[in-house]
């Protein structure tokens, strides 16, 4: 299968541990969050949630509005990544400032954004809207930021040869873009749309889902069936659910993805004929399609044309300036300043917010973060325990790979925030279920980086190193040590940065939940997050949610930024 | 074809590098007049600025100092009667043929009937009638640079800039083409009225152009302007022919200059330090040894590329170190050994170990390296901070790569040790070593000689 290791690949722009931009940024974060939970001491106590129907005939519309929505969040993220990264890697005093605060963003567990965006919104805006509206923005947040990256990575890395031959030869900005720049990021960009597109799953499931106390913020979608079918015990139902939304996965896979891969395999840099291109029978069928050519010669390549010469008549090559510009400082300037002072004014308004927690309540949100650690640590050993030997069963032996591997794919590629409810229908029956089935649920989000990781890594070990381990007798554990696992040890590193957020993420869905008219809690700092939500507490909530910010951006940066320069660094294989 | 009037004029171009104490002289000085109807080779080392002064040329870049005149006009941004052909084709890989010979006048706003016909005319004039919808990677090195060269063209350029064109093409492509375009350019098929192309090869320099200006480095210069008097076609086997590579590859090889400006100074100190060639040394010694079993232990440095198989830049490198080292000098285009060459050339591995430390020793930068080390606490230094020094006299890449031969050579010397874990570079002295990890050194360890 044509899963390319770099799909999991966690692009780290800076190897130093800690810089300015985190406290800049996460200063501002705090400012944002005081501005939310300000407009959310508006919001009404009451929310009433959508009736959700289970009858399968309502399935074709739930899952178009959740498609809907992924569709709307994907735009939005897709057009955020052009114009910022395209600043970024153009502007050097914005690079200078933009890089920074997405290397902090990307690190942010964006669910424990939901309640204060919920509540925000919904204090300003008609109910359903701002459901809706949160629903897009929380998907967009968990989809933007590797895409601009990827795009970023990508402008910075055009060959000097191919931009000098566009300057060479006067070619404007809009024709370089079209011939040169989008074609040269396509590859990169699809791959990372689809990640942040089977990612934007994960948090469309959970944000359909959503409800404390008395306020449902549910939404009616693919979610929110299977919850409320999970939540009835209604078997068939749940049935219904899971195969619709496998469904609409599989058919997006078919009919989006794959054929963009087999589109955009010409776009790859490589001058040589490459081993196994992409195929796709969608894209194939398109290709013949007499309408679709139609398409094209009359309609699509006579307005390229025109735009085109457009571009080429109304901005008439300008000559070129043979140092870029570093831009209109002033503009940005002004624009970052009014920015920065109103978030550094939202600061101070959450220094001021947090000053009336009491002490007990700190002693709370410490004791949270213990227990959610705690569950993730678990949460990630198991991840391990089960992932290194398979992964390195599949990676190295390509008969297990060729049955293995694509069952892995299609498991990985259910959100498991959408399996949640029905895991709780199972879980809660015995004593400590919920922490139990946190615990779970985490996994089940954060096994597959890890596992697809591994399987890139064992399949990269040289096949000369693994005949010397033969030719040397070593013993199983020797070869494991010496050779195995520190070949593994960049892979693992990546897939367990990638896999700790998932796991921090899930913790807000998982460790408070409403299940069979029932609110079951555990302790944890999503729970709490939960609680705030519920009892209108906003200081706590405030303080909750800024709190697990600051533990995963440290843990981030203290634990996994080390251990991957080490990986970089000495346990490279090239 | 000798030129009336000059299309382009250098006047004191220099390109510099970084600001205050770090910064550094790419192009020094250069005065240069292109006139119609020249065909000029710029010829020069790795690293000596030609293809910057081919940017400077074309307005990619703008020089630090001086003026670029075209036509007797200052240059401002991209000169659009300027073309460019690049050693790696710079071909857009997701473009048919076609359609990458129609990007610069897509560019121009010219209208889709027009382009394609003067795009097709183009490719059929090159040769490539019937590849019109074949991307890149389908087509050979050859047939790529052949793209190259119709899309440089389709502007109908005045002045047509070529940056190493055959240098990436296997031998009988580049051949091929080399002749194809002498063919173009001497019929006066095409509205071009002067080419300049960058080479470091010399033989190519002289089988093509009419006018060669050899470059030197540190910093880049011009140091020679020659004209080659020789009728097209040429023929390399001709004694005439051969008498200007001779002279060509004298006047490269030869700038012996008296010791203490030879050998430069150590870093920090007043005056030049003098870059350490990057060679490896199983190479140099290969060639010792090649040269011992000639007669009177001397050849022409033009025959010696040939039997050794190695590209002309390459091959001065080596010489340059077996001067710097003093196992040879150059007389005339002739390499001769001295007797300290031949002795190594014929010595046992331990021995050559003991005459090349000897030898670096007395390089102001091994001097300066070994009293830093002494000065140090445990005579161990970590390696950023030699290179930090390294870096008042040399642009970082290249304070780099000169600590990498240094700790290279130092290496083979057994003057010094490296451990890579730790990063640090350690005096060689006997007892006093700490005993760095076994990945550390081995690197350095005696190697069996070609």
């Amino acid at each position: 299968m044509a899963k390319s290791p770099r799909l999991f690949k966690i692009e780290q722009f800076t190897v130093r541990i800690i810089a300015w931009g985190d406290i800049v940024v996460l200063v501002g974060l705090a400012g944002l969050l005081y501005a939310g939970v300000r407009l959310a001491r508006d919001a009404s106590t009451v929310i009433s949630g959508p009736v959700i129907s289970l009858s399968p005939s309502a399935l074709p519309l739930y899952a178009s509005l959740s498609l809907g929505r992924m569709t709307a969040a994907y735009i939005l993220s897709l057009l955020f990544t052009l114009v910022y990264g395209y600043f970024a890697a153009r502007n050097r005093r914005a690079e200078r400032v933009l890089l920074p605060i997405l290397d902090v963003l990307q690190s942010v567990p964006i669910l424990s954004f939901l309640p204060v965006v919920l509540l925000s919104f919904s204090a300003v805006l008609p109910q359903r809207l701002a459901a809706e509206l949160a629903s897009i923005v929380l998907i967009f947040t968990s989809q933007a930021w590797n895409m601009t990256f990827a795009w970023y990575q990508s402008l910075i890395t055009i060959p000097k040869e191919l931009r000098e031959v566009s300057t060479v030869f006067n070619v404007n900005a809009a024709l370089r873009f079209k011939i040169l720049e989008l074609p040269f990021a396509a590859i990169s960009l699809i791959w990372n749309s689809m990640m942040s597109w089977s990612g934007g799953w994960f948090f469309l499931m959970a944000a359909e889902i959503f409800s404390v106390g008395q306020r449902d913020f549910r939404l009616p979608g693919l979610g929110a069936y299977l919850h409320e079918a999970a939540n009835r015990g209604d078997i068939g139902a749940i049935l219904w659910g899971i195969g619709t939304l496998i469904l609409v996965i599989v058919a997006l896979d078919q009919l989006v993805w794959r054929p963009l891969l087999a589109w955009s395999d010409r776009f790859k840099l490589e001058m040589v004929e490459g081993e196994e291109a992409p195929t796709s029978w969608f894209y194939d069928a398109l290709l013949s399609s007499n309408l679709v050519n139609w398409f094209l010669d009359r309609v699509y390549h006579p307005f390229s044309e025109r735009l085109d010469t457009f571009f080429g008549s109304t901005f008439p090559t300008p000559s070129q300036p043979v140092v870029e510009k570093s831009g209109r400082p002033w503009l940005l300037y002004l624009v970052g300043s009014i920015g920065g002072m109103l978030l550094l004014y939202g600061a101070f308004g959450a220094g001021q917010m947090l000053l009336s927690i009491q002490l007990k309540q700190c002693a709370d949100i410490g004791l949270g973060v213990l227990a959610t650690l705690l569950r993730v640590v678990a949460a990630l050993f198991l991840a391990f325990a089960w992932t290194v030997p398979l992964g390195v069963a599949i990676g190295t032996s390509p008969r297990l790979a060729s049955i293995l591997q694509p069952l892995a794919q299609i498991a990985a590629s259910l959100p498991a925030t959408a399996l949640f409810p029905v895991v709780l229908l199972f879980m809660l029956r015995f004593p400590g279920g919920l922490n139990l089935a946190a615990i779970l649920l985490m996994l089940m989000g954060t096994q597959w980086y890890l596992l697809f990781n591994i399987i890139a890594g064992a399949a990269a070990i040289p096949q000369d190193l693994k005949y010397t381990t033969v030719l040397l007798h070593m013993s199983r554990w020797d070869r494991w040590r010496i050779l195995i696992l520190p070949a593994l040890f960049p892979y693992i590193i990546t897939g367990g940065i990638a896999a700790s957020g998932g796991a921090w993420n899930a913790s807000i869905v998982a460790e408070y939940v409403q299940f069979g008219g029932r609110t079951f809690h555990t302790v944890g700092i999503g729970s709490l997050i939960a609680d705030a939500t519920e009892a209108g507490n906003y200081p706590l909530l405030l303080a909750a949610t800024l709190s697990m910010i600051l533990t995963v951006v440290v843990i981030n940066r203290f634990w996994w930024r080390r251990l991957y320069r080490l990986a970089e660094e000495n346990y490279r294989m090239e | 074809m000798n030129g009336e009037s000059p299309l382009l004029r250098l006047m004191n171009v220099s390109q510099i590098y970084g600001t205050g104490q770090r910064s550094f002289k790419a192009v020094a000085l250069v005065n240069l007049t292109v006139t119609e109807g020249e065909f000029l080779a710029l010829l020069g080392p790795s690293g000596c600025g030609k293809s910057t002064l081919l940017r400077i040329i074309t307005g990619l870049q703008k020089p630090s100092e001086g003026q670029v005149l075209y036509r007797g006009l200052p240059l401002k941004g991209v000169n659009p009667q300027a073309s460019m052909v690049f050693q790696t084709f710079a071909l857009f890989p997701w473009l048919t043929v076609l359609e990458n010979v129609e990007v610069p006048l897509k560019a121009r706003g010219i209208p889709s009937k027009m382009r394609t016909a003067r795009a097709l005319d183009l490719l059929d004039r090159v040769g490539l009638d019937g590849f019109e919808t074949a991307y890149p990677r389908e087509l050979s090195g050859g047939m790529r640079q052949k793209v190259g060269f119709a899309r440089a063209m389709a502007i109908e350029p005045e002045l047509l800039c070529l940056d190493e064109p055959f240098s990436a093409l296997d031998v009988l492509s580049a051949e091929a083409l080399r002749g194809e375009l002498l063919e173009l350019w001497t019929s006066g098929n095409i509205p071009t009225r002067a080419l300049l192309m960058v080479t470091h090869s010399i033989e190519e320099a002289v089988y093509m152009a009419d006018r060669i200006v050899i470059m030197e480095k540190d910093p880049g210069r011009v140091v020679k302007d020659l004209k080659v008097p020789l009728p097209h076609p040429r023929i390399r086997k001709d004694p005439k022919f051969l008498d200007v590579v001779d002279r060509v590859y004298a006047i490269l090889a030869g700038q012996t200059q008296p010791e203490h400006v030879e050998l430069g100074t150590a870093p920090g100190e007043p005056g030049r330090t003098r870059a350490l060639p990057h060679i490896v040394i199983n190479e140099l010694a290969g060639l010792l040894e090649h040269v011992v079993e000639l007669p009177n232990d001397r050849a022409d440095i033009y025959r010696l590329a040939e039997e050794l198989k190695v590209n002309s830049d390459h091959l001065l490198r080596l010489v340059e170190a077996t001067e710097l080292l003093g196992f040879a000098t150059i007389t005339q285009g002739d390499f001769i050994l001295t007797s300290l060459g031949e002795t190594f050339g014929e010595a046992s591995i331990l021995a050559r170990k003991e005459m090349f430390a000897t030898r670096i020793r007395r390089l102001p930068i091994f001097q300066w390296l070994i009293a830093m080390l002494k000065a140090a606490e445990n005579h161990q230094l970590e390696w950023d901070v030699v290179q930090t020094a390294l870096e008042l006299e040399f642009p970082p890449e290249e304070a780099q790569r000169q600590l990498d031969t240094a700790v290279n050579w130092g290496r083979y010397a057994e003057l010094l040790a490296y451990d890579d874990n730790a990063e640090l570079i350690y005096l060689e002295l006997a007892g006093s070593v700490p005993t760095p990890s076994p990945e550390g050194r081995d690197n350095g360890s005696p190697q069996v000689v070609i």
